[in-house]
């Protein structure tokens, strides 16, 4: 009989230990399914975030590297630099990646530096009980939003990938959302294509994921779901805002 | 370049040391007065196929050096006392997470944005933890051109052998001053780095990590490190003593302090009056046994600092009120001369 379904090896033989229909677990494996079908486990090195992420490592079979709080792109650029032909991402939130983490990410971009960078946007800070992140949208409730995300005081939710792209350098960035099993493939799809490039030696590849935090959003996953692919998604258009790998020469 | 004497500058001795103990690997951001650091690596590095990349600031420099040394090779960050601030953090997750790398403070004066001149400030910061946790790291402080190379040399090996950060403490004195250097080839030690994140090819997959949430898991962690704390303390203690055998006034400096107070010793000698030295050369760990043998000789201790009063505290610790322990310092980038140190040692000694 042909074995339609498996778990990839680059994943551990372990049950994710997320809160039920949090994004982390499927994108674990959206990331451990591109590394298999482009056959480079056992060159791979993952940087585990501060964050929910942070036991990456319990479950990708690969080198994985924990890092400080915002800083994994600098990490990144150290080991890259020491192992060019390595493929190397980074994996982290919005709160490790747009607030404590701006500078290095976007000096890491602007360097071109070769590694990809996984950015999970779930609007809120996960691991510390879901208070207000740079990416929470206007209006969303938060643990130290209560009244919700105000404009004036906290500002709009930033676009990163958006941002980046003003940046000459980086080769490639695109976002996608976790709000259905399309774009779940879709994401893989992205990732897989970021990897490929860094393959390449092509440059700073980095792929925004609209995720979903049901628990500290109060939501079903459900509702969750229909959350991100809606209000966040009219903040956060999905689409490729750099493709250099694209353009007509 | 081996066995060749040439003439440099500190900064670029620190430099040169860390090229020759085969560091390829610099990653940095520009401050004064260690400028000369980033600036020749930026030079010298691409000769030697090495890598070096001016980063956006010493937060992200010294997880740049996180990153490389974690993969296993030679890596390092240079700065100045508020950039080494920033890799407070830094220093913590390597201390945390075991891995070698190293750092050098060419310390200015502070707090805050303080001056640009040579001074000793960032003592505590440097032997008891500037970064939080439980941790201890090799603190070495050369006081000559030379001894920054050596030391440089020599830092690298000792952060591959233990696992640790190891910081090399100057200050702008140091890093300025011009003076001959005999450059050499190191025998390259060789170090099992099975640990290091390469890729996982025939091997089970590594992880370099600092979090330990098992029950007690962080407990037994910090105690494993604690014996590697008390293994540098029995190993690699360093001091040089000078006309300390029968001094009556023990003098203890460190650094450009204790070459200053070196010349105050002599002239002190040649006036007839018994004062000695002891010149911690690792600050971490701390020579407490040279300290404890000379209050068995000396009636007196006086240590003299670039600072208001720092290190004064592990000599007491060490002297255990045995002796009396005086204190000259010069902070904020006052630096004492030779004269100076010896009207204090007179001073001292009429206390006795
Ligand atoms: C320097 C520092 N500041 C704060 C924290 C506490 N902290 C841990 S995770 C986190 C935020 C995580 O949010 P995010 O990056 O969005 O990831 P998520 O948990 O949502 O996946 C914070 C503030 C820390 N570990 N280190
Ligand atoms: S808190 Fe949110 S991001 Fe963290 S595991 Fe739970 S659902 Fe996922």
């Amino acid at each position: 009989m042909k074995q339609v379904f498996k778990r990839p090896d680059s994943l551990k033989d372990v049950p994710f230990r997320f809160c039920p229909g949090c994004s982390h677990g499927t994108l674990h494996r959206m990331v451990a399914q591109a590394i298999d079908e482009l056959g480079v486990r056992e060159k791979t090195i993952g940087i585990a975030p501060v964050g929910c992420a942070v036991f990456a490592y319990d479950y990708f079979n690969f080198d994985v590297l924990e890092v400080a709080h915002g800083r994994p792109p600098a990490a990144c650029t150290g080991m890259k630099r020491a192992m060019p032909d390595r493929l190397i991402f980074s994996y982290q939130g919005d709160g490790d990646l747009a607030a404590i983490g701006m500078s290095e990410i976007i000096h890491a971009a602007n360097r071109g530096e070769n590694f990809t960078v996984i950015f999970v946007n779930n609007a809120t800070y996960g691991m510390t009980g879901g208070q207000m992140a740079p990416t929470t949208l206007v209006g969303q409730k938060t643990t130290t939003t209560p009244k919700g995300r105000a404009v004036h005081g906290e500002g709009y939710p930033i676009r990163v990938s958006e941002m980046l792209a003003t940046l000459e350098t980086p080769y490639y960035i695109e976002r996608t959302a976790m709000d259905c099993a399309k774009n779940v493939i879709k994401t893989r799809n992205a990732i897989k294509k970021a990897f490929t490039y860094q393959m390449d030696g092509r440059g700073f590849t980095f792929v925004e994921v609209l995720s979903i935090c049901p628990v500290n959003w109060g939501m079903t996953p459900l509702e969750a779901m229909d959350w991100c692919g809606g209000p966040m998604k009219e903040y956060f258009p999905v689409g490729v805002f750099k493709d250099e790998g694209k353009r007509v020469v | 370049m081996s066995g060749r004497q040439v003439l440099m500058k500190g900064n670029e001795a620190i430099a040169e040391g860390a090229v020759a103990a085969g560091c390829r690997y610099f990653f940095g951001y520009p401050i004064t007065p260690q400028n000369e650091i980033p600036e020749y690596m930026s030079r010298r590095l691409p000769e030697v196929g090495g890598v070096f990349v001016q980063s956006e600031s010493e937060v992200a420099a010294i997880n740049m050096v996180f990153g490389a040394s974690a993969c296993g090779v030679r890596a390092m960050t240079s700065s100045s006392s508020p950039g080494i601030s920033l890799k407070q953090e830094g220093i913590s997750y390597l201390a945390g997470a075991e891995l070698p790398a190293l750092i050098v403070n060419i310390q200015r004066g502070g707090p805050g944005l303080g001056n640009i001149s040579a001074s000793q400030g960032d003592y505590f910061q440097a032997t008891k933890g500037g970064g939080h946790g439980d941790y201890r790291m090799l603190v070495y402080a050369p006081s000559n051109v030379q001894e920054a190379y050596d030391l440089v040399i020599k830092a690298f090996d000792k952060a591959d052998e233990y696992r640790t950060p190891v910081m090399v403490l100057g200050d702008g004195i140091l890093g300025q001053t011009m003076e001959p250097l005999v450059l050499r080839k190191p025998k390259a030690r060789r170090f099992d780095k099975g640990w290091a994140l390469t890729g996982c090819e025939g091997r089970a997959p590594n992880v370099v990590k600092s979090l330990f949430m098992g029950e007690g898991e962080l407990e037994r962690m910090n105690l494993l490190r604690q014996k590697k704390y008390d293994r540098m303390r029995a190993r690699e203690v360093m001091c040089e003593e000078y006309m300390a055998e029968d001094a009556e006034l023990a003098v203890v400096a460190f650094g450009t302090a204790g070459r200053i107070a070196k010349a105050a010793v002599r002239l002190a000698r040649e006036r007839g009056i018994k004062a000695g030295l002891i010149r911690p050369v690792t600050l971490f760990p701390f020579p407490d046994r040279v300290v404890q043998k000379a209050a068995k000789t000396a009636s007196r201790f006086l240590v003299v600092e670039m600072n208001t009063g720092q290190m004064v505290e592990d000599v007491r610790l060490a002297v255990d009120a045995a002796r009396p322990v005086g204190f000259y310092g010069r902070p904020g980038g006052g630096v004492p001369t030779p004269a100076e140190l010896l009207k204090v040692f007179g001073r001292e000694l009429r206390k006795i």
